[in-house]
């Protein structure tokens, strides 16, 4: 049987990431810290599909991904949180002792269930996303101005977040997890274990994302980026659409978010800065936009470079980065992967790549 | 009756682009409207596909008014248009194209998890051979030549099954042979849909026309009448045809 490129490529990821990484780590050649760090860029990557279905498949350029991201992680932390706190026999997290709050908010209550708060960290950002979307879609604010205003959503939330009165940690955040689900967060066959639902959640959303832009969903979806006027004329309702591709995004999102803090153990307000979104958009852009692939490559490449580059030359990673940026533009539009279809087109391997799904700009 | 407009007007910016007393069309009935640039006869068609909305009148399409519904709605009730620049999505495969434009659910449940209807395959193979795009099936639509993307946008019309097509400029950028296919495929369309055509080009007019020919100059209707009536209609002459003659005479 003949293996089609696309497959080989899918089963070489899962064959590195959930067979050697961790046999690696058991040998001893890989340290759990690295599994951690690995485990955290598949949420980045799992983020990153979310952006790639709203941006490179619909053409909507949403620069608050980051909040969702946050939301998510802010529903799981809080529960980590109460958790820890009632081990240590305290009634409130040491924050709220600090800015006199006596009574646990109300809106706390739920997250002392870790399914509540599972369900909650995916259903928050898509009711939030949702209700958004819905103005931002029904006034028809299309382009830059999309642009602009998520991306003063993303800031205003942020504002909100640094706020004590808005009870969730102020600057500081949420930080001082203990254990999830009775197992000790700090234990390195956990933080193992965290990586493998992490990795196992990567490949089930790109699963889905792939199901999804091949459907006739996924169509409409790439007929609004290319056309919108005519999409109406067919009798699709665009609003419908774009909503629906936003919060499936958003969700994306909140599903990192909440698998991202037990593995970091801290979230604060600077995960959602407007600057945190417009990177997530780099990977998608970088890695190949309007490609599943390019998304997830991108994420992970992107991450694994920076730290690369903060720990040898701290000062540098925003100018490679943006060096990076304008390389992609200028010369690569498809990405990094649109690059390596390129090279290989080049020395005669034919990878015969699904065909990309960049039409207009 | 299918369709009748009554009083209808619209102004941009104080110019009046269509003031229309009366329109009206009959079932299966094929309708050329010729007219000077600016005549408003694209606003004509914005208005019937929602794309404008009216200062004033009335439209009735098949009972229902349509004045005030989205362009969704009034595509649900079975108007589809192509426009005068092909629209068509360029990033998808005309295969693609043609299966978002078949008539069927078009909610976002069904488009995530209906399979494709049984026999929706054939008839868009059957269209594209119809259209000349068959060996171009799977070709992105961005690729294909100006008159090809007119045919793709025709079949997207036609493919929607609506029961009244507005066609604006179909043979614009075509050759003569490909002008006359398109006018066979539109006479053979008119059998069983209402087809609203409009034409600069007289060979290709004369080719369709086989009721009646509706003449708009300057937002109004000045007359209404068959091909040959028309023609020779001294004051289409003199505000339309006046340069073009030389054209006509060799007809």
């Amino acid at each position: 049987m003949q293996l089609k490129p696309a497959k080989l490529v899918n089963i070489l990821f899962i064959l590195f990431f959930a067979v050697v990484l961790p046999v690696g780590n058991m040998l001893g050649w890989v340290s759990i810290n690295s599994i951690s760090l690995w485990g955290r860029y598949c949420c980045f990557a799992i983020a990153a599909l979310g952006i790639d279905l709203i941006w490179g498949y619909t053409g909507i350029m949403s620069m608050c991904q980051a909040f969702f991201f946050c939301l998510g992680g802010y529903c799981i932390g809080m529960h980590l949180l109460l958790k820890a706190t009632a081990l240590q026999g305290q009634a409130l997290p040491d924050f709220m002792t600090w800015n006199d709050i006596t009574v646990l908010p109300a809106f706390w209550q739920p997250f002392h269930g870790l399914v509540p708060a599972v369900v909650l960290a995916l259903l928050v950002p898509a009711a939030v996303a949702f209700i958004i979307g819905y103005f931002i879609f029904k006034s028809r604010i299309k382009g830059v101005y999309m642009a602009i205003i998520t991306q003063a959503l993303a800031l205003s939330m942020y504002l909100l977040f640094l706020r004590n009165e808005t009870n969730l940690g102020g600057t500081n955040g949420l930080t001082g997890f203990k254990n999830l689900l009775g197992f000790d967060l700090y234990k390195p066959h956990v933080k193992l274990g965290l990586y493998l639902v992490t990795l196992a959640m990567l490949c089930l959303s790109y699963w889905a994302c792939y199901k999804m832009v091949h459907s006739k969903f996924g169509k409409v979806l790439q007929a609004i980026r290319d056309s919108e006027a005519r999409v109406g004329f067919t009798a699709y309702r665009v609003l419908h659409y774009k909503l629906a591709a936003f919060v499936m995004a958003a969700m994306l999102g909140g599903l990192a978010g909440m698998l991202y803090v037990p593995q970091t153990g801290i979230i604060t307000p600077g995960r959602m800065d407007v600057r945190a979104s417009v990177e997530m958009l780099m990977w998608v852009a970088l890695g190949g936009r309007g490609n599943l692939k390019g998304a997830v490559i991108g994420a992970l490449l992107v991450n694994c470079v920076y730290s690369y580059f903060t720990s040898v030359f701290p000062q540098g990673w925003l100018f490679i980065l943006g060096l990076l940026y304008i390389l992609t533009v200028l010369y690569f539009d498809k990405g990094f992967l649109g690059l390596l279809e390129k090279i290989g087109a080049g020395i005669g391997i034919k990878t015969n790549p699904e065909r990309y799904a960049t039409g207009s700009k | 009756m299918l369709l009748e407009v009554n009083d209808l007007a619209v102004a941009f910016g104080g110019v009046q682009a269509l003031h229309l007393q009366h329109f009206q069309l009959e079932e299966q009935e094929l309708r050329v409207i010729i007219g000077p640039n600016g005549a408003g006869k694209s606003t004509f068609m914005d208005i019937l596909c929602g794309k404008t909305q009216p200062d004033t009148g009335a439209i009735l399409f098949n009972g229902h008014d349509l004045t005030g519904l989205t362009a969704v709605q009034i595509a649900e009730l079975g108007i589809g248009r192509k426009f005068q620049q092909p629209s068509v999505f360029p990033g998808l495969t005309v295969f693609e194209n043609m299966w978002l434009a078949t008539r069927m659910k078009k909610d976002v449940f069904s488009a995530l998890f209906r399979k494709m209807p049984a026999g929706c395959k054939e008839k868009i193979e059957a269209m594209a051979e119809r259209v000349g795009l068959a060996a171009a099936l799977h070709r992105p639509a961005g690729a294909l030549s100006h008159g090809q993307k007119q045919w793709l946008e025709i079949a997207i019309v036609v493919l929607q099954d609506p029961r009244l097509l507005l066609i604006d400029e179909p043979a614009a950028g075509m050759s003569d042979q490909e002008a006359e296919k398109t006018g066979e495929l539109l006479l053979e369309l008119s059998r069983q849909h209402s087809v609203i055509v409009i034409e600069h080009d007289m060979h290709f007019v004369k080719q369709i026309a086989n009721r009646l020919v509706s003449v708009l100059v300057n937002g109004k209707l000045l007359t209404e009448g068959p091909f040959e009536t028309v023609k020779n209609d001294q004051r289409v002459i003199d505000c339309y045809l006046g340069r073009a003659n030389a054209q006509l005479e060799k007809l």
